[in-house]
């Protein structure tokens, strides 16, 4: 946890170790442009040609919208304990070792305190390059404890996500996980307490049938994807092709499931807008 | 006699068919002793098929389509049943299906997916695949059941909450997960029976109860079988291995603590002998009724969040 307390370069530079995107250059998965590792920082890992957003780790995430050197992190090792002794063709606990070594992570959120503008907050950042972002056991646990933490301290919750569903290798426990963050969300509205939701790419499955749309506000990222059923099972359900632009996070502010789309370059100064309307300090 | 007889039920129904003709005789000849031998081996041989299920096996019990469904239960167990309708918003899910009604007298409210059993009544059902109005209906019902202080029994029998294009549109995670907030605070008894299938947010869009019930023959998971195979091996040929792995039947659920019972269901599935199932059920939803109506709506709330939430494991 130590480096951790230091700055935010040194969040980035332990990012940088792991996800996409890495190298010194790196093109643009919409329209092709080749991008400067530090020119992509400067535009919050934006491509300043097509506005396509890259993806990004949950240590990117939080060092773009906390004020710097304020994230204190919270059960940053709790990992899996692969309850069902889950194989498939490979076994879990080895697909979780391999995760573990290859991104750093002990799994697919990171949670902690924070400040974004001075305003204390508890930040959960899911991350994709984690087992898809899946959530199971560790991921529940750790929003819901995410949420605890801000009833107890009567501060905002904001929770970024990015997840493909449910984690399947934990079975029935992984559903639960669905039950356990909506019920703690539920106390902390009882109490008044606010909570942001922002839906970054993908955020699918049991995710958003959960925690992920039930913000007081819900704010997406623009592009991202965002739904129940993946496009490949609708697809396969209707038996024809999807519209274009079906469940984008434009396509869910029509259709009235996101308050907003905005762009990740001004995600942290509306953050601190909402948050002054939201957040009546008490003594 | 059961229309769609399953492979392992096949050995048992032969039996059973050879004892039926035996009896036709049995005025004009002596072979009283010989069915009594005979229907020993049934019995015996039903004990022994139906002790050693595979978890695959199970499965293909769940989704028997003789099985009694939300509505038959309904019929079987209570009495001046008022079926409600609509979600107030979009339309009436058919496949979520929910009204008043008296359970031993008890007045309740009962909602439960609500499949099909032929083609036709299977369309109309929508094969008891949720759309969001299915999971709003049912959260209006619930929330009436809370307005005038009667306890909410749910039923789960889903094989996922519909994976359409209209149903995305109309926000079928939303509904879902409002389920998942508004149960976990509704100050009314909930308890929740799977009687078939369980699959999924789309079982579990109204399945947060105080107490959850499962039926000895029914699953219960993130996903099916078929389609973690499809995922997780990249083929469908794996679903018996998925169904092992999944861990997903009754005594798999109560050993994980994420079910609080069993219910029997007679020898042979409850597709054999739907009003024995249905009185077992009965009984046992009485009883837990009772004990959950002496308890105070906040202690209720309390319970079943601190429930939900003990439910994981994971290392330090
Ligand atoms: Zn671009």
């Amino acid at each position: 946890m130590a480096w951790f307390r230091r700055s935010k370069v040194s969040i980035q530079q332990e990012a940088q170790k792991k996800d996409i995107p890495d190298g010194m250059w790196n093109k643009c998965d919409r329209c092709g442009e080749i991008i400067h590792r530090k020119q992509l920082e400067e535009q919050s890992f934006t491509c300043a040609k097509c506005g396509h957003h890259f993806r990004i780790g949950a240590a990117e995430y939080i060092a773009l919208l906390l004020d710097p050197g304020t994230f204190r992190e919270i059960d940053r090792k709790m990992r899996s304990s692969d309850p069902l002794n889950f194989t498939d063709t490979k076994p879990y606990k080895q697909r979780i070792k391999e995760s573990i070594k290859k991104t750093g992570l002990f799994d697919a959120v990171r949670i902690g305190t924070g400040k974004i503008g001075s305003v204390p907050v508890v930040v959960s950042a899911m991350d994709f390059s984690f087992i898809g972002g899946s959530m199971g056991s560790v991921v529940g646990e750790k929003v819901a404890r995410a949420s605890e933490r801000a009833l107890k301290s009567r501060i905002p919750l904001i929770v970024i996500s990015s997840s493909g569903g449910a984690r399947m290798m934990e079975g029935a426990i992984s559903l639960m996980q669905l039950a356990k963050t909506s019920a703690r969300l539920a106390q902390l509205a009882e109490a008044r307490v606010p909570y942001i939701s922002i839906l970054t790419d993908p955020t699918t499955g049991g995710v958003t049938a959960s925690f992920a749309m039930l913000g007081d506000i819900n704010i997406a990222e623009p592009g991202a994807l965002i739904g129940f059923a993946g496009p490949r099972v609708i697809k396969q359900t209707i038996g024809r092709d999807l519209p274009q632009g079906f469940q984008r996070a434009e396509f869910q502010q029509e259709h009235g499931f996101v308050d907003m789309v905005v762009d990740r370059k001004e995600m942290r100064e509306k953050l601190i807008i909402l948050l002054k309307y939201l957040w009546i300090h008490k003594k | 006699m059961a229309r769609t007889v399953l492979e392992f039920e096949k050995p048992i129904v032969e039996l059973e068919q050879k004892v039926e003709e035996m009896r036709k005789y049995a005025d004009s000849l002596d072979i009283a002793d010989e069915i009594r031998i005979m229907e020993e081996k049934v019995q015996s041989l039903r004990k022994s098929v139906f002790g050693n299920l595979t978890r695959w096996q199970k499965v293909q019990l769940a989704r028997h389509p003789d099985r009694p469904y939300t509505l038959d239960y309904i019929e079987m167990m209570t009495t001046d049943f008022v079926e409600l309708h609509g979600d107030r918003a979009f339309s009436d899910d058919r496949a979520i299906v929910g009204g008043l009604a008296r359970l031993d007298n008890i007045p309740v409210m009962i909602i439960g997916h609500q499949k099909g059993r032929d083609t036709k009544s299977n369309v109309y059902r929508n094969f008891g695949m949720p759309n969001p109005e299915g999971y709003r209906k049912a959260l209006r019902l619930m929330n009436l059941a809370a307005k005038f202080n009667r306890p909410v029994i749910t039923m789960l029998d889903t094989p996922g909450a519909f994976p359409g294009l209209e149903a995305e549109e109309r926000g079928q995670a939303q509904a879902i997960a409002r389920n998942l907030f508004e149960m976990s605070r509704l100050p009314v008894p909930i308890i929740v029976v799977i009687i078939g299938e369980g699959a999924s947010g789309g079982a579990l869009g109204i399945g947060v109860g105080n107490r959850v019930l499962m039926l000895e023959n029914t699953w219960y998971s993130v996903i099916s079988p078929e389609s973690c195979s499809s995922i997780l091996w990249r083929s469908w040929d794996f679903k018996e291995q998925a169904a092992e792995a999944l861990k997903l039947t009754a005594p798999d659920l109560l050993h994980e603590g994420i079910i609080d019972r069993i219910v029997p269901e007679p020898l042979g599935g409850a597709h054999r002998n739907p009003a024995q199932a249905a009185e077992i059920l009965k009984d046992i939803l009485v009883g837990e009724l009772k004990k959950l109506q002496k308890i105070k709506p906040d202690k209720l709330i309390d319970m079943r969040v601190e429930k939900f939430c003990k439910m994981g494991e994971w290392e330090k």
